[in-house]
């Protein structure tokens, strides 16, 4: 394959050392800024943002739930990406962040879930109802869960990265599926907050203690997925040298 | 500030109890998120090393 149009920090990703030493690094940063982030973003959204004039203040779950929802999107992205990556470039590390991903991004969907179930109830009067978006994220968590079974169904590392890929690659259809899902369908959910073309239908103090959020919650899991990665390099790469070094063990 | 009291603060007019939980929920999953890792890493760097070990005296 042709691989002479990608940039040099690519194949740099691709040695575990590396990979294990960059993410060293930046890791004190990520959780400094994520840290300090969140906790502005909740101060600011639960104690200083305006109430909503229908909703009163149980809106508040806004800061929590939106910043959840597009995490657990984005990560399963990041996860079929870096699943393809691995398929097509064989390329160990891509296969161990996938496999890292899956459990954060899992647990984000349940967080997704459970405060959209609890804002439901004082908002639409229900904990749940079966509409096209609460059922397309739903389905999310459930393609987390099979990606994680069929992950340590299979004993081979190489043959389990390869499945799971490939499922993660299929599920990447339902995407476009909860994005869409407010348009195309009736529903009781609200339309994104957030879109590229257009301002948002809420005043600044209310959607900037948001998109504080957002990249607090982007920073923060990426934060997670270090650590994480950072166990699958070592334990994976336990018969390299560098490792050896790392852990002061001679020879 | 959008409250007058921490009295009401709490109450999130009378939405309290799901806005509270909501946070909870968030502040457990945050941290599991960050503490199960960083407890995994010290459990696998200390087996990889007694392993390392014993397989370096068997060799």
């Amino acid at each position: 394959m042709a691989t002479k149009w990608l940039p040099r920090w690519f194949f740099q990703l691709a040695s575990p050392r590396w990979c294990y030493q960059f993410t060293g690094k930046l890791l004190p940063w990520f959780a400094l800024v994520s840290i300090t982030l969140v906790i502005v973003g909740t101060v600011w959204g639960l104690a200083f943002a305006p109430a909503d004039y229908q909703q009163g203040n149980s809106f508040r779950i806004i800061y929590l739930h939106v910043p959840a929802a597009i995490l657990a999107q984005s990560f399963y992205m990041l996860m079929a990406i870096a699943g393809a990556v691995g398929l097509i470039w064989k390329m160990k590390v891509a296969d161990m962040v996938a496999k890292s991903v899956a459990p954060i991004g899992a647990s984000i969907a349940v967080l997704a879930l459970l405060t959209g179930a609890i804002w439901g109830k004082p908002t639409w009067g229900s904990w749940w109802v079966w509409d096209a978006r609460l059922t397309s994220m739903l389905v999310l968590l459930f393609l987390y869960l099979g990606v994680i079974a069929l992950n340590s169904a299979i004993e081979s590392e190489s043959k389990a990265a390869q499945a799971t890929a490939v499922l993660s690659l299929v599920g990447l259809v339902n995407i476009p599926i909860i994005k869409y899902s407010v348009e195309w369908w009736n529903t009781l959910h609200q339309p994104a907050t957030f879109k590229l073309t257009e301002k948002p239908a809420m005043p600044a103090e209310m959607w900037m203690p948001l998109l504080v959020m957002v990249i607090g919650f982007y920073t923060l899991f990426g934060t997670a997925l270090m650590l994480r990665l950072r166990n699958e390099i070592l334990q994976r790469e336990r018969r390299a040298s560098w490792v050896r070094e790392l852990l002061g063990v001679k020879a | 500030m959008a409250f007058e009291t921490f009295a009401e603060f709490l109450d999130m007019g009378g939405h309290g109890l799901y806005v509270w939980l909501c946070y909870a929920l968030g502040l457990v999953i945050i941290s599991a998120n960050l503490v199960l890792p960083i407890q995994q890493s010290k459990k696998v760097q200390r087996d990889l090393r007694r392993r390392l070990r014993r397989e370096g005296e068997s060799a």
